[in-house]
């Protein structure tokens, strides 16, 4: 990949500058190529680390999905069967289905919502009540994943606040232990995402409108707009790009949801909670199956791609115009 | 503009009970880390008699000193590599623009969707022939990978903006690429390097999965990997959970409020630009 071949090998060992033996006959093509070589030097300390912790882990995933092995002893070839066994046990398909959900949850309602609250708040988020409120609605972003989820596990417990919120309001017949009920457990760990991002979206987009010219409301205003119509027709036409950066980012983390979900629920009650992320770690790491964890692994990739390919279309076409 | 004024209370009123739901889950801790330990306190109650020795007894418990010294260690051991190695790319794709400058960086920015959980099981197979499982460098060298992906697009947009006439000014004086690198595009990137610099170290502290997967030794583990271990010995001692839980989220607090608008710039630029 690297060093186009017609570069003749000059690198030293230490890699700084690189002289050529004829430099009396350099010619611009020539320096272009010295300049050249001289910048690979400097990507490739990051190109190396990369390729060898990201990319070749990447594509040794694939390659043992292909092989039944309990990671010491030998490997079989199988072909396709891991993938095929993902689709045929349930409680594995039933990860990626659980996933599906998560992206609801941590995805499309944080970003649903800060739209709403951002759009709101625009105009009179400024000055120092707005930067108030943007540092600690950003204050989940910072803190460890584990704790967010060690917090809302207290919270969601039998004797947390939200139990204890549903008593004072009468309504204590509904209070139960959230994160452990099968009904209940996949929206308690959703609420947490939103907890977490709902934060970061609504600065996001917020940060978006403030870009958007006050003429344009002001002349919808005149024309009689409401706020829902100028919500509709202005505000998230103009940050189509803003709104796909914040679904992309979230889908991501859904997709990728691990932490939370294993110091509240470890995947349970049952299966309730299994998203790919932890069914990958048991499998791999409890149960020994190396080649169909790896299968999961691969799906889950495959997942994020085919779920953010066309939020990159939708929020790209506007900013071509 | 104008804004109405029933609106103006609308949205303050909105913005005001968004703060509440991101606040309240820091103050219920806060309350239940001061019950007697091992009592399983009610949500929001303030405790007759407020145990502030619980904290003293969590710091003893997870043995929070030897956790601060691993976790500092691998934060001293990434950000200065992942820092220098990717504004090292990021300069050579943003300002030098080498050939195939595109091409690496699309390569990079792929990096930027892979979900984490994908590549564990062969960073642990990886790890183990290279030896290096169960060491700090387990950790350590698998994080300056991952960061490359955002720490070199972050780099590179701000290379790319530089302009030009001040790296020709300098080969023309003669300077070689690395004099032009070192003496004159690093001092001007300060600013875009400090912000990356906060947010890795942020992101060191708090990494989990790596940490569970990677070293067995929770005393030997990044803040939250340890969090996670002394999840599993503690918790049904919720007051002593909370207590061990705010003092491994303190420090992230501390660094966000003094560098917020370094953080917050840099999540939301660095994610927009992508």
């Amino acid at each position: 990949m690297p060093a186009p071949s017609t570069v003749k090998p000059v690198s030293t060992p230490d890699n700084r500058v690189v002289t050529l033996p004829d430099s009396s006959r350099i010619t611009p093509g020539r320096v272009i190529r010295r300049e050249t070589l001289v910048g690979w030097l400097f990507v490739l300390p990051a190109l190396l680390m990369y390729s060898v912790f990201v990319l070749l882990p990447l594509l040794l995933s694939v390659l043992y999905s292909f092989f039944r092995w309990n990671g010491v002893g030998p490997a079989t070839f199988v072909g396709l069967k891991n993938y095929l066994t993902v689709f045929q046990v349930p409680d594995l398909l039933g990860t990626i289905s659980n996933a599906f959900w998560l992206v609801v949850w941590f995805s499309f309602i944080p970003v649903g919502i800060g739209l709403v609250v951002a759009s709101v708040i625009h105009r009179v988020a400024t000055g120092r009540f707005g930067a108030i409120a943007r540092t600690i609605l950003f204050l989940p972003q910072v803190i460890p994943l584990v704790a967010a989820g060690i917090i809302w596990g207290s919270l969601l417990s039998l004797q947390g606040l939200v139990n204890q919120a549903l008593r004072v309001f009468g309504l204590g017949t509904f209070a139960r232990a959230w994160l452990g009920d099968f009904d209940t457990a996949l929206p308690a760990v959703g609420i947490i995402g939103v907890w977490v991002l709902l934060g970061f979206c609504t600065v996001l987009l917020l940060t978006g409108m403030t870009k958007i010219s006050a003429a344009l409301y002001e002349s919808a205003r005149i024309d009689g707009a409401g706020w829902f119509r100028e919500f509709s027709s202005i505000t998230v036409p103009l940050l189509r790009h803003e709104i796909g950066v914040c679904l992309t980012v979230t889908v991501i983390a859904a997709l990728a949801a691990f932490d939370i979900v294993y110091v509240t629920t470890a995947g349970g009650p049952g299966n309730a909670t299994a998203v790919p992320g932890i069914q990958i770690y048991i499998l791999a790491f409890t149960q020994r199956q190396v080649g169909l964890a790896s299968a999961l692994a691969v799906m889950l990739m495959i997942m994020v791609v085919i779920i953010i390919i066309p939020i990159q279309r939708l929020s790209r076409v506007e900013s071509t115009q | 503009m104008r804004v109405v004024r029933s609106e103006l209370w609308a949205g303050r009123a909105l913005l005001v009970v968004l703060m509440v739901f991101t606040l309240l889950p820091f103050i219920t801790i806060f309350t239940t880390a001061l019950h007697p330990s091992g009592t399983v306190p009610n949500g929001l109650d303030w405790p007759a008699n407020p145990q502030w020795g619980n904290f003293v007894e969590a710091f003893n418990v997870a043995n929070m000193t030897a956790l601060l010294i691993s976790s500092t260690r691998i934060v001293i051991a990434v950000v200065p590599v992942a820092l220098i190695i990717s504004t090292m790319a990021g300069f050579a794709i943003g300002a030098l623009r080498i050939r195939g400058a595109n091409a690496l960086l699309l390569l990079f920015v792929f990096g930027l969707t892979l979900p984490f959980p994908g590549i564990i099981i062969p960073i642990y197979f990886l790890e183990r022939t290279l030896g290096i499982y169960n060491t700090q460098f387990a950790i350590v060298l698998p994080l300056i990978a991952l960061y490359m992906p955002f720490a070199v697009f972050w780099m590179r947009s701000h290379f790319v903006n530089t302009p030009t006439e001040i790296s020709e000014a300098a080969r023309v004086d003669g300077a070689s690429i690395w004099d032009l690198f070192w003496r004159i595009h690093v001092p001007l990137a300060r600013a875009p390097m400090s912000s990356l610099g906060i947010l890795m170290s942020v992101w060191t502290w708090n990494q989990f999965l790596l940490a569970l997967v990677l070293v067995e030794d929770p005393t030997q583990r990044t803040m939250a990997g340890a969090l996670g271990a002394f999840q599993g010995h503690y918790a049904t001692d919720v007051p002593l959970l909370c207590a061990g839980t705010i003092l491994i989220l303190l420090p992230t607090l501390v660094i966000f409020v003094l560098f917020q608008r370094q953080i917050i710039a840099a999540l939301l630029e660095g994610s927009i630009k992508g």
